[in-house]
């Protein structure tokens, strides 16, 4: 029925008679003689987390589990937002006093709603050491993508414990995710441009600002 | 429709984008400060050749069962509630990206930067159905705007300053009181794509990845435009060529290290998006893949020029290309420049489309060094420069005589068969030579020669030959 498909994968057939017959995937050998971890370096994860989120201009701060909604409402402060939109199934007590949280109750809020809002406050997956990159993937306190998306500042918690040092590792922890079909956004810094004369610009499509609060346990 | 041939052979193109010196300042300074960027970041991974070789060799086990890997990501597509389209050429897939954005009555498509979508000629496709295509990268939103031609896979706009964006989004945008610092210009586009991102029901994007096992697709940028085509609209199509596969997640690992660095030179990109398929509650309602074929399968049916598939579209190659450098993209004639578009071109095309972009090189080297899955550039120019000779040979014009160049090499090889006439034609040389040689070189050979003189000087042959040192030795 398919007569692309068809005259696709007989292209293909066609244009593969060198491989054998019988050489099956599995016989092209894979060199993965990569790191996929390096205990050696684990003493300074999550110092080295912090350090390369900055290097993106990032705003990082760290704090104990006790300071989090305290350090929550002073970043919300400095910044004058009122407004946060939140998934519904953060944590309690994150969204600081005088600050208005809108949870995105069953996909409610729009995008016109989410446009003009202060802010969105969400958890993430995991951490990457290695690249300073956060993960989203819909799970626990992440909300769906749209709304870390259109609020022009994005205040991310990352646990201590959700921090892994490099992408090998970050990778086999999403494989989860990925088999659930789930969306997933690496993020690394605020959006950037460098497309007019290489000179680069923070904040182009996507929240301008990122602020990272990395809780310790 | 589909790829455009060079019209323009490379060295009279290239003449010409020489004498821009505006275009040779903007290049240059991006070729050297990207590939500082990216020695920086390759020098901080001790595992790099590691990870290349890891690169390399996972597109080898892909290529060389290409058809199995599309077989299995189709049906993860499929499962995950995708509707997966199979074209075999430009004019197929635009069909279908017309049939899709006319069954949703749209008459405007925001699109993510794509070279596939570039190389099919998407856009013009798009225009002559009634359907406008909007670029939401910034660059190539100043290209679409300027009505001019990409000159650099990754940064399409360099060769154009801030004074001149500032004039044309003042213009196109209504703008008159923008000015022209960069920051301004990237917040003149932002206010202007918003609109579009918030209402424009289909987006189009490519894909840098497709992984077979779980069906996920994924697109790198920095700029957040693909975030916004892959999340708001109801309607994502995304063009892919079928070489984009990866055969498991677990692939990622590598190539998610191989292409930040080896791109931009940040040890990752702002944003990196993953989907399978459609999620309820989140993102598009309806998602089309289109596996593009366009010439691949020509390229995958030469054994030495396959290794071209396992490009990843980086553009390390480009900047530390001393031939691009000076020239810049323009000069090549086709939407991919550079070092691999002087072999994916002829490969895609035919080399008789595409005859002098195997010369377009020194052959230094460089560009294998630095790719990031190891394409041996230098070898698959050899072989088409060899492909291009055979092509002339078999099949000569109604009006060709054969060309000097032949005639020599055919003279030489009746030379070099015998004995006899190499050592008659080396004295000849040495008389012959007598009135041409300076202080022991050649510095200008007569007649149709002198064009290998023009840049270099020539050995003469030597006073005494070995033979002769032989026969006469004590």
């Amino acid at each position: 029925m398919n007569t692309s498909k068809d005259e696709i994968l007989n292209r293909i057939q066609a244009a593969l008679c060198d491989v054998p017959p019988a050489e099956t995937p599995d016989d092209v050998p894979i060199a993965r003689e990569y790191r996929h971890d390096d205990s050696s370096q684990h003493d300074g994860l999550i110092d080295r987390f912090a350090e390369r989120v900055s290097e993106y201009r990032a705003v990082v701060r760290r704090v104990s589990s006790s300071e989090l909604p305290g350090a929550i409402a002073s970043s919300c402060a400095a910044r004058g937002v009122r407004s946060l939109a939140v998934p519904t199934d953060l944590p309690d007590g994150w969204v600081p006093e005088g600050v208005e949280p809108m949870p995105d109750v069953d996909g409610g809020l729009t995008n016109a709603q989410l446009d003009v809002i202060d802010g969105v406050l969400t958890a993430c997956a995991l951490a990457i050491a290695q690249t300073g990159t956060i993960v989203l993937d819909g799970g626990p306190g992440q909300g769906r993508r749209a709304l870390t998306l259109l609020p022009d500042y994005h205040l991310c918690v990352v646990r201590t414990d959700q921090v892994v040092d490099l992408v090998p590792e970050g990778v086999e922890r999403l494989f989860e995710a990925a088999q659930a079909r789930r969306p997933m956004t690496w993020i690394s810094g605020p959006s950037a441009t460098s497309d007019i004369e290489l000179s680069r610009v923070e904040g182009v499509h996507g929240p301008r600002t990122l602020e990272v609060l990395i809780v310790d346990l | 429709m589909g790829m455009q041939l060079p019209i323009v052979p490379f060295p009279e193109a290239a003449k010409l984008a020489l004498a821009n010196t505006q275009l040779r300042r903007n290049i240059g300074k991006a070729t050297q400060t990207i590939r500082a960027k990216r020695a920086k970041v390759v020098d901080e991974l001790p595992d790099w050749e590691a990870l290349r070789e890891a690169g390399r060799t996972i597109k080898e086990r892909m290529l060389r069962h290409i058809d199995k890997y599309l077989v299995e990501f189709e049906a993860s597509v499929q499962l995950a509630g995708g509707v997966v389209h199979w074209a075999r050429d430009a004019d197929e897939a635009n069909r279908i990206v017309a049939e899709i954005a006319h069954r949703h009555g749209t008459r405007e498509v925001v699109k993510v930067k794509s070279m596939a979508t570039e190389e099919i000629g998407l856009n013009a496709a798009l225009a002559a159905e009634g359907i406008e295509a909007t670029e939401t990268d910034l660059a190539e939103l100043i290209i679409q705007l300027a009505g001019d031609r990409s000159s650099h896979i990754l940064v399409p706009a360099i060769h154009k300053n801030r004074a001149e964006i500032r004039a044309l989004f003042a213009r196109r945008m209504g703008l008159d009181h923008l000015t022209d610092e960069p920051k301004a210009l990237a917040g003149a586009a932002r206010a202007f794509l918003r609109r579009k991102f918030l209402s424009v029901p289909v987006a189009v994007s490519g894909a840098n990845f497709g992984v077979a096992e779980t069906g996920t697709v994924c697109v790198v940028e920095s700029e957040g435009n693909g975030r916004m085509c892959l999340t708001l609209p109801k309607v994502l199509i995304t063009i892919m060529g079928i070489e984009k596969l990866l055969p498991k997640w677990q692939d990622l690992e590598v190539f998610m290290q191989l292409l930040p660095r080896s791109a931009t030179g940040e040890r990752m990109n702002p944003y990196t998006t993953f989907w399978t398929g459609v999620t309820a509650g989140d993102g598009p309602r309806e998602f089309h893949l289109i596996l593009l074929d366009n010439g691949r399968t020509r390229v995958l049916a030469d054994p030495m020029g396959r290794q071209t598939l396992a490009c990843i579209r980086c553009s390390a190659c480009l900047n530390i290309c001393p031939v691009y450098e000076r020239t810049g993209g323009h000069a090549y004639g086709s939407v991919y420049p550079g070092p691999i578009g002087a072999i994916l071109t002829p490969l895609l095309l035919g080399v008789e489309n595409a005859e002098s972009l195997p010369y377009a090189s020194s052959l230094c080297g460089a560009c294998y060094d630095v790719c990031p899955v190891k394409i041996n550039i230098p070898e698959v120019l050899i072989h088409l420069r060899g492909e291009v000779v055979r092509h002339k040979q078999d099949h000569p014009g109604p009006r060709d005589l054969p060309s000097g160049e032949s005639l020599v090499m055919k003279q030489m090889a009746r030379v070099f068969e015998s004995r006899k006439l190499y050592e008659w034609a080396q004295r000849l040389g040495r008389l012959g030579q007598t009135p041409l040689v300076r202080r022991g070189f050649i510095e200008r050979l007569p007649g149709p020669l002198a064009g290998w003189t023009t840049m270099r000087d020539a050995y003469p042959v030597a006073p005494q030959t070995f033979r002769e040192w032989w026969r006469n030795r004590p």
